[in-house]
């Protein structure tokens, strides 16, 4: 099959789109770059929130019915609730891009699509799990019992952490390619279609994303309850649905720089260009400084950047005599483009160094005395950290993208040979970010409806001070919920997220 | 060639339980938007909910299976469809959004105009993604879609007789299968239908859904009527499909009187099949019997069309990856379905025990 096949492949490759090196006439080239850049950024946040969101919900779970604390359980019953709407709307945008590959990327699909495929293979099995059971625990909630319950839960994590190993397998094969051989016609042949599998880049990129998926979906589930605990509110609920979170983020955090600093490292040894993007490098030097933001200019200066001397070459070999490969090591038309790349770097690095703040606060407060800091600044930092992890994980991922352009593949496709043929792809593009709009604001709306539904009586048995609470007192002279309802149809008049 | 045929037959499993199980969610929302009036239909809208809630998503993953499958093993002519198609598949591609996110809203939302308009988007979306997906399928299946990066024209691709033969027929197909489907869900509420006895787990449960139960037998009269209605419009529909594809796609109609008729025969007698045991009150057996006559279908093309991937242009020799890759491929799916098949099972006997049921936030 293979022999014979072989010519046939190569005859179509070349008369289709099945080869490297063959350029296509695309004027909407930037419509396309921007669609799929629009529907992945989006995506990613509805990920994160199905990894580290999910995972937190089935743990809030487990946590209430091991300690029997109604007010905890109620918090993960209403995460679920959330979970409902989240989930699906990150479903529906993965799919978009499976399409979106083909649709925009032909001549990558064509090309390569049984190269890098399998772990493509292996994460639809991986979907199928985290449906099957996260519409089990969702609807299964009060109905199943509860061992059953939280057992259904362990697929879900699983699941949801394999979903992102897998697909970061496929991100990292295009930065670093390998599993086939290109002939002189640039006919392309699979060697090893486990290359992708096994790809040495996989590892860093795939503990950085899943720590980031932690730190995104717990700042942001955090961020909610930044509001009622400034405006006064007391109630244990949403103590707890600030901390568990927070926690979890701040936790992941110091762990995230760390992993980082190991990115960088490994960005810089396989693709120095992209690296050099980065920090805005221009010539090959020892003594190098680090530059942060500025504006890179084509003679080969930065304007207006922040200048660290020898900061590059000491981060990069711990003394300022390393050479550091810089962008002169290519011809500028191998350039990704730089200003983006650059400020896309240094906005992660900065926005997740400061977002230390909080975390240590949080984290020294709690050690000493078992509490949240008190001073409302802590609050409104909390606030503040959910954008600011959001901005974290785009900057990574434009980081990433952007900087490996002109590559669609690594070194071996450019992406003038991957877009598709078609003409008017730009309407394609105007009609979803109308969409994304319209889904973005839908989603915004729906989860806000949701956070306004009374809260049940269950959770709020706030006469009692909890060991945690600063502020000893009757709330507001609520009753106690009957013992042992849990059933969220006991509701009271108390809006809360 | 082994290593090709069999990978081809598991995308051909993946393409049938797309079609019966992902359509017959889509068919639910055919009947959510022609439900009546939010006070009238609203039973109809409970029952829907009630049927696809929990497994529409898992549904909804045998698409994106049958994606991946075809880029990873064909990628000639995963590129080349895409790209000539992109129209209608961007149109897909939109309408999952819609059907996905709006069905998903209009549970948590609880005022009736906003839960009209995300109920709206469901149900629209429902009817126009099978609609685009048979167009795509009438383009692949009569050769309008050569090898290649958008090659094939545009718009005739998929705007023509056969596509849109494929496109009406894809979305009667689903209204079919829902309809039966819900009826079954619809009878199954009263412990003296034709189902064993349920558990008493599956007793208490109902009363979480007293919409449903309230108004059963008004609902089975309506998706009996359903049923037996669109088994018979599709039943007209694919005849006079007959004579379109005659003068459109000779190749195809050629397979389909040809290697496939005992296929074609067998969907036939599925449909008609569906309606005997409808009217005798099997609707157990005539569930069994749609599934049989949409499946048939699906093969049916599948064999018609069978060894061209693309209709005249790319063979399945041709289109195939490397042994390598499909072989690792069928060592990946193996060890997936391990592990799907008890889940899935898993899933669909909790729903058929009534056990997966969202509670309304507001109730
Ligand atoms: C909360 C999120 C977050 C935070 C706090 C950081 N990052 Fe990050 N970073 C990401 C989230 C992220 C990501 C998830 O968006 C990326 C994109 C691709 C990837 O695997 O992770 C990423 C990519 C990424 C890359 C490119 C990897 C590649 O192209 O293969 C480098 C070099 C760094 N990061 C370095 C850092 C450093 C030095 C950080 C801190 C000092 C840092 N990141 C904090
Ligand atoms: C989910 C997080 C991701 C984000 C936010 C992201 C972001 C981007 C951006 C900004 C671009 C446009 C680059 C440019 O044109 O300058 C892009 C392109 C692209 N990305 Fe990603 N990406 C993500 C993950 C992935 C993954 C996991 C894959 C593959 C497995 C992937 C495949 C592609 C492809 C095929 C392109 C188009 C070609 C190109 O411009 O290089 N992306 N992405
Ligand atoms: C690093 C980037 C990505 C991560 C971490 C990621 C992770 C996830 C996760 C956890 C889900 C589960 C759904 C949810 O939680 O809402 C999901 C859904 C999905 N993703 Fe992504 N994804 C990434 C990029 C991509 C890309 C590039 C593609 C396209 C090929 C893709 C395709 C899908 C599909 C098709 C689904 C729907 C699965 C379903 O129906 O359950 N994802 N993704």
């Amino acid at each position: 099959m293979f022999a014979l096949s072989l010519p046939f492949v190569g005859v179509l490759a070349q008369a289709g789109s099945g080869t490297t090196g063959a350029a296509v006439a695309q004027p909407d080239l930037w419509s396309a770059r921007q669609q799929m850049a629009l529907s992945l950024g989006w995506h990613i946040v509805l990920s994160c929130l199905g990894i580290g969101f999910a995972s937190m919900v089935v743990f809030t779970e487990w946590l209430a019915r091991r300690r029997d604390d109604e007010v905890m359980l109620a918090l993960a019953r209403r995460w679920s609730r959330a979970l409902a709407v989240l989930f699906p709307v990150g479903a529906v945008s993965g799919t978009i891009l499976s399409f979106e590959f083909g649709i925009l990327w032909p001549g990558l699909m064509g090309t390569f699509g049984d190269v890098f495929g399998i772990p493509f293979a292996m994460e639809g099995f991986a979907f199928f799990i985290e449906a099957i059971f996260i519409g089990i625990y969702i609807y299964g909630w009060g109905r199943l019992a509860p061992k059953l319950h939280m057992l259904c839960g362990i697929p879900i994590i699983v699941s949801g952490i394999l979903a992102a190993m897998f697909i970061i397998m496929a991100n990292s094969w295009m930065n670093h390619p390998d599993g086939f051989t290109v002939d002189a016609n640039g006919v392309v042949t699979v060697t090893d279609p486990w290359a992708a599998v096994t790809n040495s880049g996989v590892w860093i990129q795939f503990a950085h994303m899943l720590l980031a998926a932690f730190i995104v979906a717990g700042f942001l589930t955090a961020m909610v309850y930044t509001r009622p605990l400034l405006k006064g509110s007391k109630l244990r609920y949403h103590r707890l649905a600030f901390m568990i979170p927070f926690t979890m983020a701040a936790v992941c955090l110091p762990v995230q720089l760390f992993v980082g600093d190991l990115s960088v490292r490994w960005v810089g040894a396989n693709q120095p260009i992209k690296e050099a993007a980065a920090e805005a490098h221009f010539p090959t030097e020892s003594h190098a400084p680090e530059i942060l933001f500025g504006f890179p200019q084509p003679d080969g200066t930065v304007k207006w950047g922040i200048v660290i001397p020898d900061g590059l070459s000491i981060l990069t070999g711990g003394s300022p005599d390393t050479v550091v490969p810089g962008l002169d090591s290519v011809a500028p038309s191998d350039w990704p483009p730089l200003t983006v790349v650059h400020w896309a770097f240094d906005l992660m690095v900065v926005s997740g160094t400061f977002l230390l703040l909080p975390a240590a606060w949080f984290g020294f407060v709690w050690w000493r005395k078992r509490r949240l800091p008190k001073p409302r600044l802590f609050l409104w930092l909390g606030m503040a950290a959910g954008p600011l992890a959001v901005l974290c994980l785009e900057a990574g991922w434009v980081t990433t993208e952007v900087g490996r352009q002109p590559w669609i593949v690594y070194n071996t496709m450019l992406v003038t040979d991957a877009v598709t043929a078609a003409q008017g792809i730009r309407y394609g593009y105007y009609l979803l970010l109308v969409v994304y709009t319209g889904l973005t604001v839908a989603t915004i709306y729906a989860l806000r409806r949701l956070g306004q539904a009374p809260l049940p009586l269950s959770a709020r048995p706030e006469d009692r001070p909890d060991p945690a609470g600063e502020n000893i007192g009757d709330d507001d002279g609520d009753q106690v919920g009957e013992p042992g309802a849990t059933s969220d149809d006991q509701t009271a008049a108390v809006p809360a997220p | 060639m082994t290593a090709a045929r069999l990978v081809l037959a598991l995308l051909w499993v993946a393409v049938t339980a797309y079609a019966v199980f992902g359509g017959a969610d889509f068919g639910a929302g055919f009947w959510d938007l022609t439900a009546g009036g939010p006070r009238q239909g609203r039973a109809r809208r409970a029952l829907i909910d009630h049927s696809i809630g929990a497994v529409w998503e898992t549904n909804h993953v045998w698409l994106i299976f049958v994606l991946v499958l075809v880029w990873t093993c064909f990628p000639i002519a995963f590129s080349s469809i895409m790209s000539t198609l992109y129209i209608p598949l961007t149109l897909v591609a939109v309408g999952i959004i819609f059907r996905g996110a709006g069905f998903a809203f209009r549970h948590t939302v609880s005022e009736v105009p906003s839960q009209r308009l995300f109920g709206a988007a469901f149900a629209v979306s429902s009817v126009l993604t099978p609609f685009f997906l048979g167009c795509v399928a009438g383009a692949v299946a009569t050769g309008r879609v050569p090898v290649g990066n958008a090659v094939g024209d545009p718009i005739s691709s998929w705007w023509n007789p056969t596509s849109l033969l494929g496109g009406t027929l894809a979305v009667a197909v689903c209204a079919f299968s829902s309809a039966v489907f819900l009826l079954h869900d619809a009878v199954r509420l009263d412990p003296g239908g034709d189902d064993p006895a349920p558990s008493d787990t599956g007793r208490a449960a109902r009363e979480d859904i007293p919409l449903v139960t309230e108004h059963r037998d008004e609902l089975v009269h309506d998706f009996r009527v359903r049923a037996l209605a669109t088994a018979v419009v599709t039943g007209v529909i694919a005849f006079a499909g007959i004579f379109i594809l005659k003068a459109d796609a000779p190749a195809l109609f050629d397979g389909l009187t040809g290697p496939a008729l005992p296929l074609v025969l067998l969907s036939a007698a599925g449909g008609v099949g569906t309606i005997v045991l409808i009217q005798r009150d099997h609707v157990s057996r005539a569930r069994i019997a749609a599934v049989v006559a949409v499946a048939a279908v699906i093969w049916g093309w599948g064999v018609a069309q069978y060894p061209y991937l693309l209709e005249g242009s790319l063979t399945l020799e041709q289109a195939a990856a490397p042994t390598a890759t499909l072989t690792a491929v069928a060592i990946v799916a193996t060890l997936g379905l391990v592990l799907l098949v008890p889940s899935i099972i898993l899933l669909y006997s909790l729903a058929d025990r009534d056990l997966l049921e969202e509670a309304h936030v507001d109730e």
